[in-house]
């Protein structure tokens, strides 16, 4: 099925597409058979428990941990394959980290010109007009030349957020990045978010912040244990939810 | 100016001859000393270049997938590491000079490819090397994992990633303790003298056989050039580590 559609991807097929996905450390099975589909331009949310397997199943989408069986498709490239150009793939695929995983020792501004120019070949001036827009863009004109020990948590986090989208992406993972912030900034990284969602970009989250998933999320995803126990538009999932492991999750957390 | 210096060190040897400054009034031991500071310098300076790039390479090589190739490097560190240098100086020129080949500029005389000042070009740099690995590989264990992923979801390779993130930030954390070995081993170029290397000891060795009176004077030497040296050393490599400071991060 994925030859079928390999190289000539059109958007009213699955941006991304996971059949049956398995992934093991060692003896702990942490993907036990997941499968999902999410267009272009939705926003869909991934919650569920600590352990549950949120975090390797984001990061296998980009390959930053394979698996041992099943399929992802980004844009019809299989990512479960040894010939994968990593590469292609992650031109394609932006992921923000919960510790932000900025470079220390380059400045705002050359963290978020960095890939384009080393990874891209793209011209430097004109990757540092698009990088001056960006660091616009997620507000922090003036801080272009700050390095990350010298900016608070959710400036770095914005920072780290500019440096995936000057790679151009078109789907965004984040992976609780709002988890490592105090409340005050939380919001500022998450406005950031709505921002990106509501032009268009396809954004896959995981978080825990179930009011900001009600409000944005096109879907919600709610996995326990390796597996997807329970999904829905946001209406149906929070105030319906059906399976008592989905309840108590909620009831712990609202 | 020089004139009267040099007189007044050759009124000092006739008064007291235990203080025979013979280096300074005599022009011939003066060259020899020149000559043998220049070859230390040239020592250092090869054998500093040579050693951190021994230890860039290795550390990247010990990170390699290839069992065997991690293998090759470890062997290679326990066996510099844990020999002194002297005896692997000695084992250099000796043992392997033999088999290198040789060479006949003039026609007539054989000279081994590999100078006695290239054995211990090659034995430092290597006996060095081994310890810059080991420093950098710390340093690079200090580079936390999640950074090297930013770099690789952002699509830069593994060489990419080591050239532009780790070995950046590996190196700042290595530098004290870099540092410290280099200092070692400006301070064991002076072994070369065991391979009649010509530089600053073997030389002040050999005016003083010549002129025992002038022991003191060329000991007086040898410490003030060493303290010169290492002393400049410390304070350039002191200056990069400030300069590298990045603010906000680290001590
Ligand atoms: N590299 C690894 N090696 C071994 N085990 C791992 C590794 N990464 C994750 N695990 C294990 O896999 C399980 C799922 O981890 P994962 O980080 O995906 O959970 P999570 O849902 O993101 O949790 P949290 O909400 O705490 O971030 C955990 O039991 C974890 O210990
Ligand atoms: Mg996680």
């Amino acid at each position: 099925m994925t030859d079928a559609i390999d190289g000539d991807w059109t958007p009213d097929r699955p941006i991304v597409s996971l059949m049956d996905v398995r992934k093991s450390f060692g003896d702990l099975e942490v993907l036990k058979g997941i499968s999902f589909d999410v267009m272009k331009g939705e926003v869909i949310c991934i919650i569920g428990p600590s352990g549950s397997g949120k975090s390797t199943l984001i990061r296998c989408i980009n390959a930053l941990n394979p698996i041992d069986s099943g399929s992802i498709t980004v844009e019809g490239q299989e990512v479960n394959d040894p010939r994968l150009d990593k590469l292609e793939l992650r031109k394609k695929v932006g992921m923000v980290f919960q510790q932000y995983n900025l470079f220390p020792h380059k400045t705002a501004l050359e963290n978020v010109m960095m890939a384009p120019v080393l990874v891209l070949k793209q011209d430097k001036a004109s990757v540092e007009r698009r990088a001056r827009a960006l660091v616009r863009k997620v507000r922090l004109e003036g801080k272009e030349d700050s390095f990350p020990g010298e900016l608070s948590g959710g400036q770095q986090q914005r920072v780290a957020i500019a440096r995936s989208l000057a790679m151009q992406p078109d789907i965004m993972l984040f992976d609780e990045v709002t988890a490592a912030l105090d409340p005050e900034t939380v919001k500022e990284v998450l406005v950031t978010i709505r921002e990106l969602a509501e032009e268009g970009m396809t954004c896959m989250l995981v978080t825990h912040e179930m009011g900001f998933a009600r409000e944005i999320a096109d879907h919600i995803y709610f996995t326990d244990r390796g597996v997807i126990v329970e999904h829905g538009p946001p209406a149906t999932f929070f105030d319906e939810a059906q399976d008592p492991r989905t309840q108590e999750f909620l009831s712990q957390i609202l | 100016m020089w004139d009267s210096i040099q007189k007044y060190f050759l009124d000092l040897a006739e008064r007291d001859p235990t203080w025979n400054f013979i280096y300074i009034y005599d022009d011939k031991e003066l060259e020899r000393v020149l000559d043998g500071i220049w070859v230390t310098l040239e020592l250092a300076v090869v054998c500093v270049l040579f050693s951190v790039a021994i230890g860039i390479v290795g550390a990247w090589l010990q990170g390699a997938r290839s069992r065997l190739v991690q293998i090759v490097v470890q062997g290679y560190i326990q066996f510099f590491r844990n020999t002194p240098p002297l005896v692997q100086l000695l084992f250099f020129y000796f043992a392997l000079g033999q088999f290198t080949p040789t060479f006949s500029p003039d026609g007539y005389l054989q000279q081994p490819i590999i100078s006695n000042v290239g054995w211990a070009i090659i034995s430092l740099s290597f006996f060095a090397g081994a310890f810059n690995i080991e420093i950098f590989r710390a340093g690079i264990e200090a580079v936390p994992q999640s950074t090297q992923e930013a770099a690789e979801s952002l699509g830069m390779n593994r060489f990419q990633a080591y050239v532009y993130i780790v070995l950046p930030l590996a190196f700042r954390v290595s530098l004290p303790s870099l540092n410290n070995n280099l200092v070692n081993l400006v301070k064991t170029t002076t072994q070369a003298l065991a391979i009649a290397v010509p530089e600053l000891l073997y030389q002040l060795v050999s005016i003083y056989n010549d002129y025992s009176t002038s022991q003191n004077a060329c000991m007086v030497l040898m410490f003030v050039v060493y303290i010169t040296l290492v002393g400049v050393l410390v304070l350039g490599m002191n200056r990069w580590e400030r300069r590298m400071q990045i603010p906000g991060y680290g001590g």
